[in-house]
């Protein structure tokens, strides 16, 4: 279920050191504003430019997801191998998500409805901060999805 | 099929934006071993408020105070630009409100489902050279793009945008 492994030792055996709560926060909110602004610029926070990348009129969409993996995927495979441990303590965390019927057919939902608004998720939020109120609609929504996949999810 | 070109209001915002939102995932990584996707704050959210055993899974308890601060940092990242930019006044959405919510409903059921959304499997498991990842982006790149071009259609037959 977890889509998340955070490990409690690190690779070299030892045991993972937590983040302290303010330096966690404060680096949350960095890097938050740093893909907040990256959001923004690159026009994501914008449902109508969006809707035009998902149509194929303007091939964005390909810059900024091939620029958003490319410089991550340099951190994700890098700072593992070049760090005993992330810069503020922890553990570098690992992402595994399990491919089964779920997973497929909530991403072709997912779809769906990104196609019908041009909202995902992260510029959902993001946009709130260029003044785009309208937002709280998709906001709304989103969390009223997510809460119904709880209310609704097999416990375990 | 694109008589304005690939790119009809430029190339360079999109570039330059997307490695942007790459080097704020990728600090939170190298900060703090934390993977920074967008969707599970709309879940880790309700853990302070729903006691369903679902809400109260220790991923999204233990994690729901540094993702509403990544929240946070998104709107003032977007805040920012705004200012530097040197817009008028404000983003205004044209999308009409009924697609918005009733979008936005799928959009957060169908990412929590899949447990990653745009960022998540896009952005982060692409970046984590996860296959799963690869199956959910083509998949809902997919839906998207008939889901976008059927509305199209469907919505503005006269307009012709």
């Amino acid at each position: 279920m977890a889509s998340t492994i955070i490990p409690t030792v690190t690779r070299h055996g030892e045991r993972a050191s937590a983040v302290k709560p303010a330096a966690l926060i404060a680096a949350a909110l960095v890097s938050g504003a740093l893909f907040g602004f990256g959001l923004a610029l690159s026009t994501m926070i914008r449902p109508d430019v969006v809707l035009d990348f998902l149509r194929f009129t303007d091939l964005g969409l390909m810059l900024v997801m091939g620029g958003g993996v490319l410089v991550t995927l340099v951190a994700y495979q890098l700072a593992p191998r070049l760090l005993r441990r992330p810069l503020l303590g922890g553990v570098f965390a690992l992402r595994a998500a399990a491919l089964d019927r779920p997973m497929v057919v909530g991403a072709a939902i997912f779809g769906i409805g990104w196609g019908l608004c041009g909202v995902c998720p992260g510029p959902a939020i993001a946009g709130l901060g260029a003044g785009s109120y309208e937002l709280g609609w998709a906001i709304a929504g989103i969390a009223l999805g997510a809460l119904a996949q709880g209310m609704t999810a097999k416990s375990r | 099929m694109y008589p304005n070109g690939l790119f009809p209001h430029g190339w360079e915002q999109y570039l330059l934006g997307g490695l942007l939102i790459g080097a704020g995932v990728a600090l939170l990584f190298v900060l703090t071993g934390l993977i920074g996707g967008m969707s599970t704050v709309y879940s880790s959210t309700w853990s302070y408020v729903v006691s369903r055993p679902f809400f109260q899974q220790s991923n999204l308890t233990s994690s729901r105070v540094w993702r509403l601060a990544y929240a946070t940092g998104l709107i003032a990242g977007a805040a920012l630009w705004l200012v530097l930019s040197g817009q008028p006044s404000r983003v205004a959405v044209s999308v009409p409100t009924w697609q918005l919510f009733i979008g936005g409903i799928l959009v957060g059921y169908g990412a929590r489902l899949s447990q990653g959304c745009t960022s998540g499997h896009g952005i982060c498991g692409l970046a984590s050279l996860s296959r799963p990842s690869l199956v959910a982006v083509i998949t809902f790149m997919g839906t998207a793009f008939l889901t976008a071009n059927i509305m199209a259609r469907v919505l503005a037959p006269v307009v012709g945008r």
